[in-house]
């Protein structure tokens, strides 16, 4: 993943009309494109949005989606939530932590490996979203084939 | 010869489990038998269960075959699919799906029917008539009908909407707006996204009725991220509805002016409270005011503004068309009209049922759901989301009725109904009740923030035997500060599972050490 430039920040920031009120949403699309928010980010979104650096700080350490170190090339969410949890998300994410050899929330191997709190989709779980898109009755031989296509897709 | 017809849904659940492929494997198979067919990505009808669920046009007909994963469609072709040929996957006309025709659609009515991007096909199903009709009677109108209906806030809540809507339109002021909650964060629940990746403009639509109604030129939704599909069905529909004249300045010739402005969440589960939403639609940290003053008369940057969940908006087309009285006519008691019931978790037929207030847990469960997946017991439900109780087996029977559940220390909440087998541990749902309360909580009010992590702590202890008779009194006492003490349901409502755990499940606490 490319590493967001000064340039582009300034871009994104006058795409969403330079207001403070879309500080979120700013951020949501640096982190939809870049998968991170580096310090010297949040440095110039303080100063072009007139806000302290404080408050871009607070917003950004507030919500879960803005990661504050770089990811992996591949973004591995689990559902932690309780439908999931009926129909075993459990296993499933013990089991994705020993086939990846990793935690939750670590990045090794190009993967980040987070939890998530219900993909909405419910009805089909256990649910698994890999690089944006969500994926139902995740058993362990279908995590396995799923990792193997994402590996693929390198 | 017309062309064939194929709708496939590109709607999450289906796509989760293989739509995507299903589609293009039609489209390769159809090119290569020279077949002229038009693919239509339609939404889903809310069978979860039976997806993919892909739908051939015969003679004005559509003949579903259930579950059809790509390597199917070869076989299919060779079963002369685009005649609605029999195959092992053909379930028959979808018009006679029983999971289906005994649903009570009034809000969801057009999800699965229509090509959910086409101004056309929405227009051909009744879409922008409600909006027209509201323009044509006047505002008046709108709320009269609202009250009439008894509806009531599907987001959880339960909020009389009528008054809601009354009280911005009484509200002083020039700028009023509408804010459209589609933080859909309860597990268990997906009727929000299916609306809305399947009739987005039927949102659209209610919007501009509620903007209208109560003098709002402007409406925001707040989408959770978590669904990346639903925000590009809905920022093209915004764009569609918007270039077919039904949203921005004047109308279609009314002198009413309405647009929509789509905001994405950041993963935050209390963002949909709905001060923590106004918060975060402000560009700030999502954290819970105090309340009040009511959003209704300062929410939106200090504005009047309508906060309503999804369904809640959406069900107001209809009320507006068929008159508030034939919607109170349905459900019972102080519940009129329907609820998008959902069926999850450990459960065989798991989908979206809407139907009216007052049937069963166990109807649903049962009759539409066909018990669980693992074919095991039922051992508790939990309904309303991760602050709704955990129900046991033995209180199926209790009719899905706001006032019903409150009765039995439980709520409806936005009708996710997650379904549990003989083999969960409820003492380690009860631990995560409270350990979602620690990672989700705002931080703002004491009793959410602390007490959360002493909650788990206290649990912990429980579970592993130490001084559990005295840790029992301990974990209640602080459900009962959490409870009354908290700003807003997160931390008030997290003891609820807590407690149906210690009331109902106890023997889990202690049998949990060998698990």
């Amino acid at each position: 993943m490319a590493r967001i430039n000064h340039e582009t920040t300034s871009k994104i920031v006058a795409d969403f009309g330079s207001k403070p009120e879309m500080l979120v949403q700013i951020l949501q699309t640096i982190v939809g494109r870049f998968g991170w928010i580096p310090e010297e980010t949040i440095r110039q979104l303080a100063e072009e949005l007139n806000l302290s650096r404080a408050d871009v700080h607070g917003v950004v350490e507030y919500y879960h989606d803005f990661r504050t170190a770089e990811p992996g090339n591949h973004i591995v969410k689990i559902c932690q939530a309780e439908a999931c949890q009926a129909m075993g998300s459990r296993k499933l994410t013990d089991y994705a932590k020993r086939t990846l050899a990793m935690s939750l929330h670590d990045t090794e191997n190009d993967i980040t490996l987070e939890p998530v709190y219900c993909l909405g989709n419910c009805a089909l779980s256990p649910a698994v979203m890999i690089n944006g898109k969500t994926h139902g009755r995740v058993d362990e031989a279908r995590f396995n084939e799923l990792l193997d296509d994402m590996r693929g897709s390198d | 010869m017309a062309r064939t017809k194929i709708y496939v849904p590109r709607e999450t659940a289906a796509i989760s489990v293989g739509a995507d492929e299903v589609a293009l494997a039609i489209a390769q198979a159809a090119k290569k038998a020279g077949a002229d067919i038009e693919l239509i990505r339609n939404g889903s009808w809310g069978a979860s269960w039976l997806e993919p669920l892909v739908e051939v046009e015969v003679d004005g007909a559509r003949i579903a075959y259930a579950n059809v994963s790509a390597s199917d469609i070869q076989s299919l072709f060779a079963a002369d699919l685009l005649q609605g040929g029999p195959h092992e996957r053909r379930l028959g006309p979808t018009v006679e799906i029983p999971y289906l025709i005994n649903q009570d659609r009034w809000t969801f009515w057009r999800c699965g029917l229509i090509d959910p991007l086409s101004v056309e096909d929405f227009e051909l199903h009744q879409g922008f008539k409600a909006l027209s009709k509201a323009l044509a009677e006047g505002a008046e109108s709108v709320l009269d009908a609202v009250m009439a209906s008894g509806l009531r806030g599907r987001g959880g809540a339960g909020f009389p909407t009528g008054i809601k809507w009354r009280t911005v339109a009484d509200a002083p002021g020039e700028q009023k707006y509408i804010a459209c909650n589609a933080d859909e964060g309860d597990s268990g629940t997906f009727s929000d996204r299916i609306l809305m990746e399947s009739d987005p403009m039927g949102l659209i639509e209610c919007m501009a009725i509620a903007g209208f109604a109560v003098g709002a030129n402007k409406g925001y939704i707040y989408l959770r991220s978590e669904y990346p599909l639903t925000h590009s069905i809905l920022s093209r529909a915004i764009a569609t509805a918007r270039d077919a004249g039904w949203l921005g300045n004047n109308i279609k010739d009314s002198g009413f002016d309405f647009d929509i402005e789509l905001h994405l969440g950041a993963g935050s589960y209390v963002c949909g409270e709905e001060t923590a939403m106004l918060e975060s639609l402000e560009g700030k940290k999502g954290i819970v005011r105090f309340k009040p003053p009511l959003p209704a008369h300062e929410g939106l940057f200090g504005k009047p503004t309508v906060v309503n969940n999804v369904v809640t908006l959406a069900s107001v087309a209809n009320i507006v068309n068929m008159g508030g009285a034939r919607y109170a006519g349905m459900g019972i008691d102080r519940s009129k009209g329907t609820l998008a019931f959902q069926l999850a978790g450990n459960i065989k037929r798991g989908g979206l049922v809407e139907k009216s207030f007052g049937i069963t847990l166990r109807e649903l469960i049962d009759d539409f759901g066909g018990g669980t997946a693992s074919g095991r017991p039922i051992k508790a439900v939990q309904v309303g989301g991760p602050l709704g109780a955990y129900i046991p087996a033995e209180q199926l029977d209790t009719p899905l009725d706001y006032e019903a559940f409150i009765g039995i220390g439980a709520m409806v909440g936005h009708g996710g109904i997650v379904v549990f087998d003989d083999t969960s541990n409820m003492a380690q749902l009860a631990r995560f009740a409270m350990e979602f309360c620690a990672i989700e909580s705002c931080g703002k009010c004491t009793p959410c923030r602390i007490g959360s992590t002493r909650g788990f702590e206290v649990i912990d202890r429980m579970i592993a035997g130490d001084n559990r008779e005295e840790n029992y009194d301990l974990l209640v006492d602080l459900c009962d500060t959490m409870e009354s003490a908290s700003l807003c349901a997160m931390g008030g409502m997290t003891p609820y599972p807590v407690r149906s755990v210690l009331k109902y499940f106890a023997e889990d606490f202690s049998s949990s050490e060998e698990a």
